[in-house]
């Protein structure tokens, strides 16, 4: 299956090339690098590349391409969700993944991704039995290790891998015993300038830190569960439990670890939590352009809006923004035209909003597009869906754990986009006119 | 590697670290070749004394460094010799790393990587499964041909591995060793076919992926395990699905027939599948189409896989509806596949891609969800351009109007590319939905006023197709774009400009010789494309309106024969000799009106995505839309669907022995075991063997069906007409045994059987037949059972009971069935009603604890099984029975001192005794006053330990290590009284 991996960074260079098969030439890469110089962005290079006798699948996470050399016929998204596995594991294990952190620790990752794939087929990727075969660096087991001359290679081989359960690890003992889920609700929206909503739609995802002693068996239920439109799962939920009574029935893996992803569709469900009134203007022959933007607060449920942050791309033709913000800053990039505002909390008695003139290359015609505008925020102890945890419970222990639930609702990708105009038609009597002038 | 620090305190060797510090950075930054030979040259020199030293941290340091290098890229194979020597390091981090060395340059140094095989032979025999695993992952992944030999060795011993883990590594080590000897096939296939067989859900991904890379095309091989492995899948980790997936994809398209025929209705109807009457299949040849029970099991058993967090199992349940379901149901996975979207951007790419073929074919499975192919502004370019491919693909005259208005923000999109794919996608819509037609025509006109250069090229090409369709009414379209002509200057849209002119130079006769003039001021100075149009308009201009523009097409003509494009000079060559009328052009130029001035179809605009469906979805061959190395073709539904039977054969794995017609050793070996009366197969491995595997995938039954005991029905007599079709297979296995013995069938032929199936139990004492209803309390029925010791039918954790009812009256019986069953928690399999129950036959069959039998009479009844019928033999060596043993101390532990019969004195009578009361496996001893057996309860699979062990006078110490202490307890009385009486 996967028979290499190269790291190439953004500046072009091979740092770091795993074989698992007979060695590949890294000249291989010279065509992805050729695909590189064809695409504008970073972003647009394809995902799958044929050369003469290889296969390249890459992945861009962190400004790394992660390349994977195929030899023959396999599913791509095999290779694609493996490779981002694999950077799961690395941030799990650096902190970070980046060039730095990989050179610092290549021996920890040429050991990963040795226990990672056998002869290019994936072997061992939970994190948890990961975790027990090579302990993630630390500082301080680095200094422990350089002192006594100890290893980061788990000395007990692990028995997870034979389990029943195999993303758990045996053995697992803590003092505390605690529970802590995080349902975390994006909403992707994309709103016209008038504030009707064009699409809306709920991404939500349950995030669990569980430290539990033992072997638990936990059931989460929901007061609502029927909102859960479409749902994925971590391998230990039980689908069968789920599909009769809507409960989720699972021993949970150690650690940190995403339990549930979930999609709620339905159109006039979402509520949207912020407005946006904005006034981008050009005009003909001046090179001054207006701006002025305002946000407000709509269906927050009476919860503070948090971490707002507004961005655009203004047109190409602008050379600088003089604005001026009620609250927060904004930056404004020359060279990409990205403009930022930082707005933090939005508070209701008064309004933020961002007002000033954008000064135009002289000369230049009128910028022909106004700008989209993004929007994130937070807004904390409230999903947007409604979604209720019921009740968590706990067999197979007997001690009491603590449990915990947090709400949150954040923006994902969500658009303002500067049109109204529904799509009429263009009028033919425009059309005759204008073929009139030219005659 | 910032380790400087720590060789500070190290003495004698920090001066060669520290010059080895030093050279590291230089190599690595600058990355060019110069002076990067000296400096590897050094730095390997110290490398190769601190492998050789004796500190265990300075080969480790020294290790970690050369697998920077190997990670770099950089040349470290000159230090093979010192790396080798330290395979056998007790150190398992440099033990590691040296193997990652090794598998990296064992290639180039064979010779010298011969030295390290012995250790990892040695390994191969490590009570450890772990280290055995990792040594034959080693040992496979050396490509050195000359161990092909030892490599071919090591596979087929760790295929027979008690521990699934190395089972599994041996399933990657086939891969490996056919890619380096494919002359190994055969052999390596054998391996295969058996690691097939295997039921641990470890191995399933594994051997399945083998069997892909080995020997795709021996699906003969599948057949008996298609239906574990659907029944697995859920289990199976999410990799192996997704290869599992891929294969039974293409097993069921050659073995169901399509249940795509037109007006195809489904049963829905649950029990027919559900039950494992199988004379119900007969139906399949009646007109309405039936799905075979295979091919619902194997859609039922995806589903579920559908909620996969791994992106690439969705797409593989996705592809095997999409190419396996009936039409009306494919439609279940379009959710999934939206929510896929959500995912990375490679992610969306692919799933985008499979999108778009498959909107091509059924708009209807992703219309509701439209909305979710918006273009953001964030979204990158190919993204863009396959939202937009799969917008056009579902619009309809319903959602157009929407979908336009989408369009329209697109096509002023900074990005240029995508606004032109958009313009493309309008033209598309444009031609599909003829109520949009003008709309779009008119919209995509004023786009022609447009700044952007791409976008008023993109938009006169489109024009350009759009009026081919219907170029009556557009003359003022055409006039509009000959204004623009001047200002255009992407070369293809100055040809298509070109082009419609020529094509509709009727239509604006005062403008064509004009825009004609104007290219021939230009001519030198256009693209090839530009200028092979130019010629092309001004051969059609001669021909129509040959006064005004003869002149201006001869100079054309004239500057086309010298053109420095061989193709502009040969069509310039043609056109004159075709148009321009002297005495040597032939036949050809009378008709030279009709061959330019045909009416020209109109071009389809379809989508690119159209012909991808050839391809198998999700597949790398459909993502590139060429065909991959290695891509096998998805083969077309069969006429008519080959035998069902085939498959059947799995049911009844319980009896391999018997049923595997095609191990030749194994049929004489139950033909021979079943003349035999004594119950001496303790040999046969392969129902231990599967004991173990069984563990793991019956997790999630077990713990339904805690301690639950079980029954199964076999039949006796030679009629089974009533009897469902599982016994039917048994029956055909069985009955040759018994053809000798026909005369004495009555009595002796029900024993016979027995034997038959002992044969693969690995342990087997003296049965006891226990009395269930007396004949004079039965009115005439007499039941009695017994514990067959067999793996049951129906469900790994319960525990066969074999009932046998006599007809001791003088008339028939009828009706017999099992009645209410008590207590409610227990889990009996019953069998099924036997109708009539003539006094003059025999019939067996099971079940458990109280029953009842009807027929006006209804007897309560109960089985008591001994505890040692609750387990099942497993087989270990005596090294992993102390160490298991040795896990199970204190509380798990239960012994007593007994006094021994004197006739129980011999090893065999202890076996034979302990065998009678309890279905242990002996393990074989190296001391001889030990005795020691070994077996699992059938539930739970919990390890159940006996040992015996004798003193010199009659007195012995039984001891029992199990985690189930009431068990222990019991079982240890049992065995203290049967080996204290005689």
């Amino acid at each position: 299956m996967i028979h290499s991996l190269f790291l190439i960074n953004a500046s072009g260079d091979i740092f770091l090339e795993k074989h698992w098969k007979s060695v590949v030439s890294r000249s291989v890469c010279d065509y992805f690098f050729e695909a590189q110089e064809r695409a504008t962005e970073p972003e647009n290079v394809p995902p799958v590349i044929p050369t003469p006798h290889h296969y390249l699948i890459s992945v861009l996470r962190h400004h790394i391409y992660f390349v994977a050399v195929i030899q023959s016929e396999v599913p791509p998204l095999f290779v694609i969700e493996f490779l981002h596995r694999v950077v799961d594991t690395f941030q799990d294990y650096f902190g970070v993944c980046t060039e730095a952190a990989i050179k610092d620790n290549v021996v920890v990752v040429y050991e990963l991704l040795e226990e990672m794939l056998d002869n290019g087929f994936p072997l061992a990727t939970e994190s948890n039995i990961l975790k027990e075969l090579i302990k993630p660096p630390t500082i301080l087991r680095t200094m422990v290790n350089t002192i006594t001359g100890s290893t980061n290679v788990g000395e007990q081989l692990p028995t997870g891998q034979l389990s029943v359960v195999p993303w758990r690890r045996t053995g697992v003992k803590y003092t505390n015993n605690e529970a802590y889920f995080d349902v975390v609700e994006e909403i992707d929206a994309i709103i016209d300038k008038s504030g009707s909503t064009i699409t809306a739609e709920i991404q939500g995802v349950i995030d669990a830190c569980v430290k539990l002693t033992g072997m638990p068996d936990l059931t989460l239920s929901f007061m609502n569960p029927r909102l859960l439109d479409d749902v994925s799962f971590h391998p230990c939920v039980r689908f069968k439990r789920w599909e009769a009574e809507r409960i989720l029935s699972f021993i949970p893996p150690d650690g940190n670890f995403r339990l549930l992803s979930y999609h709620v569709s339905s159109q006039n469900l979402v509520a949207i939590p912020v407005y946006v009134k904005h006034n981008i203007t050009f005009r003909e022959g001046s090179s001054q352009g207006r701006f002025d933007l305002t946000l407000g607060p709509k269906q927050t449920m009476g919860k503070a809006v948090e971490s707002v942050l507004v961005s655009s791309q203004l047109p190409r033709g602008v050379l600088n923004a003089n604005l001026n913000p009620s609250q927060g800053t904004y930056t404004f990039d020359p060279v990409t035209k990205l403009l930022t505002w930082d707005v933090g909390k939005i508070n209701p008695q008064k309004l933020p909003s961002l007002k000033g003139t954008m000064s135009l290359q002289a000369g230049a015609s009128k910028p022909d597009e106004n700008p989209t505008i993004n929007i994130q925020f937070k807004i904390q102890q409230m999903a947007i869906s409604g979604l209720k945890v019921n009740r968590l419970d706990m067999y197979g222990e007997k001690y009491k754990p603590f449990k915990g639930i947090k709400y949150m609702t954040k923006a994902g990708k969500f658009q303002i986009c500067p049109y109204n105009t529904p799509f009429t038609g263009f009028s033919l009597t425009v059309l005759t006119n204008q073929i009139h002038v030219f005659r | 590697m910032s380790t400087g620090v720590s060789y500070n305190d190290q003495g004698g060797a920090e001066a060669a670290v520290e010059a080895g510090q030093e050279s590291t950075p230089t190599s690595s930054s600058t990355g060019a070749a110069f002076g990067l030979f000296s400096a590897d040259f050094k730095k390997n020199e110290d490398l190769k004394e601190m492998l050789e030293s004796n500190k265990e941290s300075l080969k480790l340091e020294a290790m970690k460094r050369i697998v920077g290098l190997i990670a770099k890229g950089k040349s470290a194979s000159e230090l093979f010799p010192a790396v080798v020597k330290n395979v056998a390091s007790k150190n398992i981090e440099l033990k590691k790393l040296v193997y990652v060395y090794l598998v990296r340059y064992a290639e180039k140094q064979q010779d010298l990587a011969l030295l390290s095989i012995s250790t990892f032979q040695r390994a191969l025999k490590d009570p450890n499964q772990f280290i055995r695993a990792s040594a034959l992952r080693v040992l496979s992944s050396i490509r050195v041909p000359i161990i092909v030999p030892i490599m071919m060795l090591a596979i087929k011993e760790a295929a027979a591995d008690l521990s699934p883990y190395v089972r599994k590594t041996s399933a990657h080590a086939i891969q490996k060793l056919y890619s380096l000897d494919p002359d190994q096939k055969e052999q390596l296939i054998e391996v295969i076919e058996k690691l097939l067989k295997d039921k641990s859900t470890l191995v399933a991904g594994s051997v399945v992926m083998a069997f892909e890379e080995v020997c795709p095309d021996r699906i003969d091989l599948i057949h008996k395990n298609y239906r574990k492995l659907c029944n697995l899948l859920v289990d199976v980790e999410e990799w192996g699905q997704v290869v599992i997936i891929s294969m039974l994809t293409r097993y069921a398209r050659t073995q169901f027939t399509s249940p795509w025929t037109e007006g195809a209705e489904f049963d829905e109807n649950k029990a027919f599948y559900d039950s494992d009457s199988e004379e119900k299949k007969d139906q399949t040849e009646a007109k309405p189409y039936i799905m075979d029970p295979d091919h619902r099991l194997l859609l039922r058993n995806t589903k579920p896989l559908l909620q996969s967090r791994n992106t690439a199992v969705v797409m593989a349940v996705a592809q095997l509806y999409w190419h396996l379901a009936p039409k009306h149901e494919v439609s279940i996975v379009t959710k999934s596949l939206v929510r896929l979207l959500r995912s990375h951007r490679e992610v969306q790419y692919i799933v985008l891609q499979n999108i778009a073929t498959m909107s091509i074919q059924r708009k209807g499975m992703f219309e509701p969800f439209i909305k979710s192919f918006y273009v953001r502004s964030t979204d990158a370019t190919h993204i863009k351009t396959l939202k937009l491919e799969i917008l056009t693909n579902l619009a309809n005259e319903a959602n157009i109007s929407t979908i336009l208005r989408e369009f329209q923000t697109y096509v002023k999109s900074q990005d240029k590319a995508f606004a032109a794919a958009t313009i493309q996608a309008i033209g598309r819509c444009a031609t599909n939905i003829s109520e949009v037609t003008d709309t779009c025509l008119n919209g995509l006109v004023l786009l022609l006023s447009n700044r952007d250069e791409t976008v008023v090229a993109e938009s006169i090409v489109v024009i350009k197709k759009l009026l081919q369709t219907q170029p009556t009414q557009h003359g003022d379209i055409i006039k509009h774009m000959a204004k623009l002509f001047d200002n255009v200057t992407v070369p293809m849209a100055r040809a298509s400009i070109l082009w419609l002119m020529g094509e509709y130079c009727e239509k604006v006769p005062k403008i064509a010789p004009d825009v004609l003039r104007k290219m021939a001021k230009t001519f030198t100075a256009e693209e090839d494309i530009v200028k092979l149009q130019t010629v092309n308009l001004a051969a059609k201009l001669y021909l129509t309106n040959s006064k005004q523009t003869k002149l201006l097409t001869q100079y054309i003509l004239n500057l086309g024969k010298y053109d420095q494009n061989y193709d502009i000079r040969d069509r310039t060559r043609f056109i004159r000799q075709l148009i321009v009328p002297n005495e040597k052009s032939g036949a050809l130029s009378k008709y030279a009106r009709r061959i330019l001035l045909a009416p020209k179809p109109a071009p389809g605009l379809e989508s690119a995505f159209k012909d991808r469906d050839r391809y198998q979805l999700g597949t790398l061959s459909h993502s590139l839309n060429l065909k991959a190395t290695g891509y096998q073709e998805l083969p077309d539904w069969p006429a008519v669907a080959p035998d069902q039977s085939v498959r059947n054969v799995e049911i009844v794995e319980p009896c391999p022995c018997v049923c595997t017609e095609s191990g030749s050793e194994s049929e004489e070996e139950s033909s021979e075991d079943s003349e035999k009366t004594s119950s001496d197969s303790g040999k046969s491995s392969s129902g231990s063997e599967k004991s173990s595997s069984e563990s793991e995938s019956d997790q999630k039954k077990k713990k339904k069906t805690k301690k639950a005991p079980q029954k199964k029905s076999k039949p006796a007599g030679d009629r089974y007409t009533e009897i469902p079709a599982v016994c039917h297979n048994l029956k055909h296995c069985l009955f040759p045994q018994n053809d000798s013995k026909k005369p004495t069938f009555r009595t002796s032929g029900i024993s016979l059987f027995y034997m038959s199936f002992q044969v693969t139990t690995s342990s087997f004492g003296p049965l006891k037949t226990y009395e269930l209803l007396h004949h004079m309390t039965g009115k005439g029925l007499s039941a009695k059972y017994h514990f067959p010791r067999q793996p049951c039918l129906y469900q790994p954790s319960m525990v066969a009971v074999q009932v046998i009812l006599t007809n001791s009256s003088d008339h028939a019986l009828e009706e017999i069935h099992i009645g209410d069953q008590s207590p409610a928690s227990l889990n009996i399999h019953c069998f099924n009603t036997i109708g009539e129950f003539d006094f003059s036959k025999y019939s067996t069959v099971g079940h458990h604890k109280p029953s009842k039998y009807t027929k006006e009479d209804q007897f309560s009844v109960s089985i008591q099984p001994a505890v040692g019928e609750l387990l099942m033999a497993s087989t270990m060596t005596e090294q992993d029975f102390c160490k298991e043993q040795g896990k199970l101390q204190g509380m798990n532990e239960a012994s007593a001192t007994i006094t021994m019969a004197t006739a129980n004195a011999s090893r065999q009578a202890i076996n034979k005794q302990v065998l009678s009361v309890a279905n242990v496996g002996e393990v074989p001893s190296s001391q001889n006053n030990f005795s020691r057996f070994a077996g699992q309860t059938v539930s739970s699979r919990a390890l159940v330990l006996v040992s015996l062990e004798l003193s010199e006078s009659s007195g012995a110490l039984l001891t029992i290590n199990t985690e189930k202490s009431v068990m222990a307890s019991m079982l240890l009385q049992d065995l203290k009284q049967a080996l204290a009486q005689a």
